[in-house]
């Protein structure tokens, strides 16, 4: 339903207004990455920005990820609010050193003399037919990290809104934009701005059973409960917006009065971030589980080019509808 | 000088009767380096360094006894004890901490610098670093991203000869570390690294050219430990004679030996300087063994940033 305060637009188009907005709103802030000015963007989300704001602000960089990630962290300790775009969640891998031996670590090694206000987003996941060097869903291993507050935007809101909230944290925040979302279109008011970037949300209420997802998997899972509801099961859908700091309290009221979890992770499946959220279950909620926790995650391969192995290794509808069955017995 | 050597002599007795623990990287024989390159900074000016940074940190100015209190790991500490001696940090003298990931600093240092140029400071950070940093990828990505930014850096490169126990020759196709900078296409000289005034001459020729927006300019200084790489290490790697002959070079014996010819002092003023500085250590290390330690109630703080609410 479109109103007169809301518009037609796409997760591309929202992020890049978020960008926009930080950009006029705080001249600290900047955006730094590969091929982000005059290509527009390897997905296209900063296209038109070098005309609007200058080469100063932004930056194009030579293929130098753990150069430009590492001077976006000192650009933050100068008093500047990098934006640090990375093209994918795979090359992140060659800026590690700088995400977790710089960027969490400065504030405790230097006893709380220094905190580091970056922002990286970087685009993850599978899907595209992109095989194994451009497909991977890493942020699990980033969720790992002390220090870093992780999210996943899976709506044009959260795509709108947690940019700037993300900008304005003392610490630095790590934003994994999954691929497959950039074209997902929809309405968004108007007046779309900052959301919260500490809890989860439910995307969908019911009561048998709770969905646990977040980024690429969102849709999956929502489109799971559609199917489950024709078959008399209502399913909760949870998106879990903030991979790190978890918000346990949002997961375990769900659970313990659905009694059943399936949780929903494109990451593998052994070490994944579905484990950690598994293990906080089995933890805080034991006694009032009905059925084991289920995880739907990715096969345990590199991702494969072909659309048929591909499909194959990521989670699907079908399973996710198969595990909520399970559950329900 | 004088105050590094002996506050890392004194290092060396405490870490042999456990006073303090970890890995301690020591300066001793590089002194003049850290002495001549702050002689051309500013108090608005930063410094990245890297895990053998006592030297850097005192030639700041970072008082004795906060770095003796972080050797022991105590919270009067210059990093509250979390750090130790590869992790000196202090922020209010834009002193942005030892970083103990071979070249991690770097990237940092150019961060810094970038910041200073989008905000219109005129200032220059510097960014030491070992021979042994030639070898990442970390340092030829921040050679070219200074240069291509024309970034207000002042690059140290301290070559001691040895990354650790693997000779320069052994690990770099070029040796002259100057020449593989000025491909970079940034003004690189080598200077006698234990010649403490030839260093200050040098740094602030290129902090001028730095602050005055001239880009960044790399400073070879060839320099030698004297000691192991970290407390002890059986030295399989070097020479005995070519240590010796090292050691004859002392930048702070050298100094003396300048200045005593000069008539600016004499071996009583000397030894009166010594004694002092003797002192000054010795209540330091009393203070730290008497500080208090971080509580353990405090242990996953400083990992984010105090909140509002």
């Amino acid at each position: 339903m479109t109103t007169p305060s809301a518009a037609k637009t796409t997760y591309r188009e929202a992020m890049r207004a978020a960008l926009r907005e930080a950009l006029q709103r705080d001249e600290r802030v900047f955006l730094m990455g590969e091929d982000v000015g005059r290509y527009g963007g390897c997905f296209a989300v900063s296209l038109g920005l070098l005309d609007e704001f200058g080469p100063e602000r932004i930056r194009d960089t030579p293929l130098s990820e753990s150069a430009f990630v590492g001077a976006g962290i000192g650009a933050a300790l100068g008093g500047m609010r990098p934006v640090v775009e990375i093209m994918t969640v795979n090359f992140s891998l060659l800026a590690l050193d700088q995400i977790l031996n710089n960027a969490a670590t400065l504030q405790h090694m230097s006893g709380g003399q220094i905190n580091v206000p970056l922002v990286i987003r970087m685009t993850t996941g599978a899907g595209r037919q992109l095989a194994a060097q451009h497909s991977h869903s890493l942020e699990g291993w980033y969720a790992h990290i002390p220090g870093l507050r992780i999210l996943a935007p899976a709506t044009l809101e959260d795509a709108r809104g947690m940019l700037w909230t993300a900008l304005e944290d003392p610490d630095p925040v790590l934003i994994f934009e999954h691929g497959s979302l950039y074209n997902l279109a929809g309405v968004l008011a108007e007046d779309a701005g900052a959301v919260d970037i500490d809890s989860a949300a439910i995307r969908r209420p019911g009561q048998d059973v709770t969905l646990i997802a977040y980024g690429g998997t969102l849709g999956k899972a929502m489109a799971a409960a559609e199917e489950l509801s024709g078959d008399g099961i209502e399913a909760e859908v949870i998106d879990l917006r903030t991979l790190r700091p978890l918000d346990d309290a949002t997961i375990l009221t769900s659970v313990t009065a659905s009694h059943r979890a399936v949780i929903v992770d494109e990451g593998w499946r052994s070490g994944s971030l579905a484990a950690e959220v598994s293990a906080r279950i089995m933890e805080q909620a034991f006694y009032d589980l009905d059925a084991p926790v289920e995880r739907v995650c990715s096969a345990e391969v590199p991702m494969p080019y072909p659309r048929h192995l591909e499909d194959a290794a990521l989670p699907q509808v079908p399973r996710i509808v198969a595990a909520a069955r399970r559950t329900v017995g | 000088m004088l105050l590094i050597r002996q506050f890392e002599e004194k290092c060396v007795e405490l870490y042999s009767a456990s006073e303090i623990r970890g890995f301690v990287h020591l300066y001793i024989g590089e002194e003049a380096v850290a002495v001549g390159v702050n002689q051309a900074l500013g108090p608005d000016d930063a410094i990245v360094s890297t895990y053998r940074e006592h030297g850097h940190a005192l030639a700041r100015g970072i008082p004795v006894e906060s770095v003796m209190a972080e050797m022991y790991g105590k919270a009067t500490g210059c990093s509250h004890g979390r750090g130790g001696s590869m992790h000196l940090f202090d922020v209010a003298r834009r002193f942005y901490g030892g970083n103990a990931i071979v070249g991690g600093g770097l990237p940092l240092a150019i961060g810094l610098a970038l910041a200073d140029r989008m905000r219109g400071q005129s200032r220059v950070t510097a960014c030491f670093f070992g021979d042994g940093a030639v070898a990442e990828g970390e340092f030829h990505e921040c050679m070219n991203l200074a240069a291509l930014w024309s970034l207000p850096v002042l690059f140290c490169c301290e070559n001691n000869l040895y990354a650790m126990g693997t000779a320069l020759a052994r690990a770099q196709a070029q040796t002259d570390l100057a020449v593989r900078a000025a491909t970079y296409g940034m003004p690189s000289w080598p200077v006698d690294g234990m010649d403490v005034v030839a260093i200050e001459q040098a740094a602030c020729r290129a902090a001028e050219a730095v602050r005055s927006g001239a880009g960044p300019h790399f400073l070879e200084l060839r320099t030698y430990r004297f000691r192991a790489h970290s407390m002890y290490d059986p030295e399989l790697y070097r020479d005995k004679a070519e240590v010796q002959e090292w050691k004859r070079r002392d930048p702070i014996e050298a100094l003396a030996g300048r200045m005593r010819a000069a008539g600016e002092i004499d071996d009583e003023e000397l030894a009166a300087i010594g004694s002092d500085l003797a002192g000054q250590i010795t209540r330091a290390v009393e203070a730290a063994a008497a500080a208090p330690l971080e509580p353990v109630e405090d242990l996953t703080r400083f990992v984010y940033s105090p909140r509002s609410s």
